[in-house]
């Protein structure tokens, strides 16, 4: 528990708690991307640097780019006026609370320890051998999903036909 | 002194100064001593550039360009800075103040932090990261959002418009952009910038194995170059900011010192992207032939540099504004494809013996297809008013 850890991790939930309790959307989409910089950076500080360099490629670059673009699209006015709770705020509570204790029995009772070994230094040649190799089948997996994505921005992006 | 210790004359300084800090305040002393001469250094290259440009495009359009303030007007930058400083800073009433704020340091933050992975000479580089190029190109995608805050929070409907072009545009040109820098990486097998240049400055027969000198490096430099003119929203890509068309697009609603801030970031992104291409295609710090290398090595990078500036200036002056819909037909119909070309050339490249056949079929399979494509997008093309199939 070094101070940089607990840093990144309090500026990581305080962008995932705007993200939650802000009033407009696009703030709340900018405090999200304040949590995934959080996370990047938790990466950073584990050693781990294509995971950390990648999540800010992505997810700032292109995640949160699509999520402001969506509702700038969809919008029709100004921020509603809401009340700051909803009307059942007590269920909500308690679900939240249930699923709070389950993950936290889950994490707690799986007898993970610091390990005893230092972390490798895994190089991005290693990642891409291993992407090659014993991952090949995920990635492939990965990229019938992206192509199924393309065709679908591109089904909806068509133009109308001429009918004759 | 030998050229060595010129060529070193900026490391040995550094280490020079570190003797003299006690050993506690080591690590912040050595972090402020790489740092603080990117932060001099960068800001002053914008300011002089800001003032070539002028006087360049001036004299390209046959008249003077700032002639007043200093001898032959290079003094302009000094009075640009004291009136940006002094304007006062309007807020519009309706805008969002906290992003309003943000955005402007973000875009300025971006591009600073772009600088830490350039080696600007042997042994001169902030930090050498393992995966340094996907690093750049991380940090360069910051500058998107930040574009975007700018024209959200300005509440204005040409803001909106030109924030949502700049950001349809720079995402858009980000795919060729990453493309063609991988047939670098494809070539050197690493992701370190440092190894990349190292890999480059070794001679043979007197020339330096720069990726230039390779077909599928010429033409990922040329792709590469359109696509970071593109993505700092740069003539002739710069309807975004069209001056003509809707006044300066996502900073309108900026004044004084954030205005500034707006070009400083700008500038600095083109800096950074050129100082990529030198360090991927132009072999960073090396001279061109063995013959030239008692030059300083951080000389030859701001030559390389300067270089990359005069032609910024020089096609700024030359072409004219690309419509949006030309812009992005020539992202994904003529840039796209093409780079996806040029990573197949590259393996062919790798896996031929050397020879004159390979220079041959690598530079048929690169000029063959680009006759073609550039045919398609030069049809006649109807316009009119999209109807979609399946959207409306």
């Amino acid at each position: 528990m070094t101070v940089t850890f607990l840093i990144l991790a309090a500026l990581t939930i305080i962008g995932a708690s705007a993200a939650m309790g802000l009033r407009n959307l696009i703030h709340c989409v900018l405090a999200l991307t304040l949590g995934f910089v959080g996370l990047a950076m938790l990466y950073l500080e584990l050693g781990a640097q294509f995971v950390g360099f990648t999540q800010i490629l992505v997810y700032v670059g292109a995640v949160a780019i699509l999520s402001v673009f969506a509702i700038m699209m969809t919008r029709s006015a100004g921020p509603h006026a809401e009340p700051a709770l909803s009307a059942s705020w007590i269920i909500g509570l308690v679900v939240a609370g249930a699923t709070f204790a389950v993950l936290a029995w889950a994490i707690l009772s799986s007898g993970i320890t610091a390990p005893a070994t230092e972390a490798p230094d895994v190089s991005v040649k290693q990642i891409g051998d291993a992407l090659m190799h014993s991952y090949a089948v995920p990635l492939e997996i990965m990229g019938l999903l992206l192509t199924a994505a393309l065709i679908g921005a591109v089904i909806i992006a068509m133009p109308q036909e001429k009918t004759p | 002194m030998s050229a060595q210790t010129v060529d070193q004359i900026f490391v040995l300084i550094k280490a020079w100064l570190m003797g003299h800090v006690p050993i506690a305040f080591q690590p912040i002393a050595s972090a402020i001593l790489s740092v603080a001469p990117v932060l001099v250094v960068f800001p002053l290259l914008f300011a002089i550039t800001t003032v070539l440009e002028r006087k360049g495009l001036g004299r390209m359009q046959n008249r003077y360009g700032p002639n007043r303030v200093g001898p032959y007007g290079f003094l302009q930058p000094m009075a640009d800075g004291i009136k940006s400083l002094t304007k006062e800073d309007i807020i519009p009433r309706s805008a969002d103040a906290v992003v309003h704020f943000l955005a402007p340091l973000l875009l300025v933050l971006a591009s600073f932090l772009a600088y830490a992975v350039l080696p600007i000479g042997r042994n001169m580089v902030i930090t050498d990261l393992n995966a340094g190029v996907l690093f750049f190109f991380a940090i360069g995608s910051m500058v998107e959002l930040a574009v975007f805050m700018a024209g959200w929070s300005s509440r204005s409907k040409y803001s909106l418009l030109g924030a949502m072009r700049a950001v349809a545009q720079m995402i858009s040109y980000e795919i060729p952009l990453v493309l063609s820098a991988i047939v670098v990486i494809m070539a050197t097998g690493t992701l370190s910038t440092v190894a990349i240049v190292d890999k480059q400055a070794v001679y043979t027969h007197g020339v330096a194995h720069w990726f230039l000198f390779t077909p599928w490096g010429f033409v990922g430099f040329i792709l590469f170059m359109i696509a970071a003119t593109a993505e700092s929203n740069r003539s002739p890509f710069d309807l975004p900011e069209g001056e003509s068309e809707i006044i300066a697009g996502y900073y309108i609603e900026y004044s004084g010192f954030k205005f500034a801030l707006f070009f400083l970031g700008e500038y600095l992104g083109m800096f950074a992207t050129s100082g990529l291409a030198i360090t991927l295609f132009l072999g960073g710090w090396s001279a061109p032939v063995s013959f030239l290398t008692w030059i300083p090595s951080y000389i030859w990078f701001f030559l390389k540099l300067l270089v990359f500036i005069f032609v910024f200036i020089w096609v700024r002056g030359t072409f004219p504004r690309l419509r949006m819909d030309q812009l992005m037909g020539l992202a994904w119909k003529f840039m796209l494809p093409m780079t996806l070309l040029n990573v197949f050339d590259v393996g062919i490249w790798h896996l031929m013996p050397h020879g004159i056949l390979r220079w041959i079929v690598c530079t048929a399979v690169l000029i063959l297809p680009a006759m073609l494509l550039s045919r398609t997008l030069n049809r006649k093309q109807k316009l009119q008013t999209r109807t979609y199939r399946y959207a409306d």
